[in-house]
């Protein structure tokens, strides 16, 4: 198991990452290393800037200062056909989806493949049938998004970020919105994913109890700063204030109720 | 107050440098090709019913407003002349981009703008496909293509409006139409100046609405101004591009 995080090699590493937005600082010099082949959780209050995290990683926003390597590579310095070159290796699914409208839900799962890969139709069908077949929606291929159901979604559109077979997938919210059968299924795709693939996945959630099922290592974030990081059990019974109000929910707490416009100031 | 009147020439820049880039992305490539078709098929074929209607009609009136007016000087077998002129020159190309704004304009801005608002944008720019190249391209490509053509059934159709109107209702004599028709109006000055406006106009309306379409705030509000924007800064533009087109051109 993956789990002490300590031997591995290490993937990601992200040093000292700030970002504002305006004069509004989002990300206060973070630190991570996300070991390979492990799943990494990214947890914290909604709007604490787990979501730019993921964006800064993927290179779509910039960093004020700090850095994100993945293996040899800054992010930040990539010219942008490097950075595309970069993409290829990493799975994306963003909230919600996000599966194109007006396209077939195989049109969806083949639309990297025939982008990135120069690939016969039937060698496309084959893979896209393996990856679809993989997430339980063989049969499912001619239907449009709009007829699938949020769950269903979710899965087509795992199937559609890891059908490169990348090195890292990043989930933004993949439990969010969804009954909790289907968020146990894409718990377990996760996983299964990550395992069979051998990926790296980094998870944003702010699900506490799926995030303590799936995850190997967390990290959570509270004001712009990692206030906790560990194995899930461990930050259960962590002491630190912030992080036993987020795994607790309580409402009394150093994170703060009240939206905090002095936050500009920091 | 400067920073205000400055606002839309920045944005006039940024508008340009994403035009550079999209036409940047054009490739000879099959699957361009085969986006662009099928954009010409949705844009360009879908509004095919309206802009016939609206030729037909605008035909009758003006063959109807010729006549009424050339009466007077009795010159009223004139009307082909007339119509044929300000049709090919000026009305053909510019009724028809307008109505090209309104119906396919306000279609593409509104789709990107939904493909924004749902992150599907940003989805592809993930996926290291540029959406520039795969969205936008294919969609102006296919406006500058479907206006000209067009307008060539809408003054087609007004033609036939003006002749029903003429020989019908007026009952002028049909020979004397066409024969009007075919010496008076030339091909070069009167048609292809209009084919060259046409083009232009298709670029504009276009270009707007791709554009608009990629820097709608990801919001229904945002979606809405959008679509808004594309019809009155691309009707605006058109009229202005005409006037300034018409004097170099004749």
């Amino acid at each position: 198991m993956n789990s002490d995080g300590t031997t591995q090699e290490i993937l990601i590493k992200i040093r000292g990452l700030t970002f504002r937005r305006g004069d509004r600082l989002i990300l206060d010099a973070v630190d991570m290393d996300i070991p390979r082949g492990s799943v990494v959780a990214i947890m914290g209050p909604s709007g604490v800037g787990k979501t730019t995290i993921l964006k800064l990683i993927a290179g779509q926003l910039r960093p004020d200062s700090g850095s994100v390597l993945i293996g040899e590579q800054d992010v930040a310095r990539l010219k942008r056909a490097e950075l595309f070159k970069l993409r290829e290796e990493m799975g994306f699914l963003l909230q919600n989806g996000a599966l194109f409208t007006d396209l077939t839900v195989f049109e969806n799962v083949a639309t990297p493949l025939r982008e990135h890969c120069k690939l016969s139709e039937s060698a496309i069908e084959s893979a896209v049938g393996k990856k679809l077949e993989a997430v339980g929606l063989r049969g499912a291929e001619q239907l449009m998004p709009d007829e699938l159901s949020g769950g269903m979604a979710r899965r087509v559109a795992l199937a559609r970020a890891v059908v490169l077979d990348p090195a890292i997938v990043m989930f933004d919210e993949p439990m969010a919105g969804l009954d909790p059968i289907a968020i146990s299924t894409i718990n377990r795709l996760i996983r299964e994913t990550n395992d069979r693939l051998g990926l790296t996945s980094i998870v944003v959630t702010h699900d506490v109890e799926q995030m303590i099922r799936l995850a190997d290592y967390c990290y959570i974030i509270a004001e712009g700063q990692v206030a906790g990081q560990g194995p899930p059990a461990e930050l259960r019974e962590s002491e630190n204030p912030s992080v036993a109000q987020f795994m607790n929910g309580r409402v009394e707490g150093p994170i703060p109720f009240h939206y905090d416009h002095a936050g500009a100031s920091r | 107050m400067i920073q205000s009147m400055l606002a839309p020439v920045a944005e006039m820049g940024r508008a340009g440098m994403f035009l550079m880039r999209m036409l940047g992305g054009v490739r000879l490539e099959w699957r361009l090709l085969q986006s662009t078709m099928q954009q010409l098929f949705l844009i360009g074929a879908r509004s095919l019913v309206i802009i016939m209607i609206c030729g037909f009609f605008v035909g009758m009136v003006l063959a109807l407003q010729s006549i009424n007016a050339l009466q007077q000087f009795g010159a009223s077998d004139q009307v082909s002349l007339l119509v044929g002129k300000s049709l090919f020159r000026e009305l053909g190309p510019v009724l028809t981009a307008l109505l090209f704004a309104g119906r396919a304009g306000t279609s593409i801005a509104a789709e990107i703008g939904l493909m924004k608002a749902t992150s599907q944008i940003d989805a592809m720019e993930l996926m290291a496909i540029d959406p520039v190249r795969r969205i936008a391209l294919p969609r102006f490509l296919a406006g500058l293509l479907a206006v000209p053509l067009l307008t060539a059934m809408f003054n087609a159709l007004a033609i036939m409006g003006a002749v029903i109107y003429s020989v019908g209702v007026a009952g002028l004599d049909v020979g004397v139409f066409w024969t009007k028709l075919q010496t008076g109006v030339f091909f070069h000055k009167d048609f292809l100046g209009g084919v060259y406006k046409s083009i232009v106009f298709g670029g504009i309306v276009s270009l707007v609405a791709v554009w608009y379409g990629f820097s709608a705030r990801p919001t229904g509000a945002g979606v809405g101004t959008a679509t808004t924007n594309t019809v009155v800064v691309s009707s605006v533009l058109v009229l202005i591009f005409d006037f300034i087109m018409t004097s170099f051109l004749t």
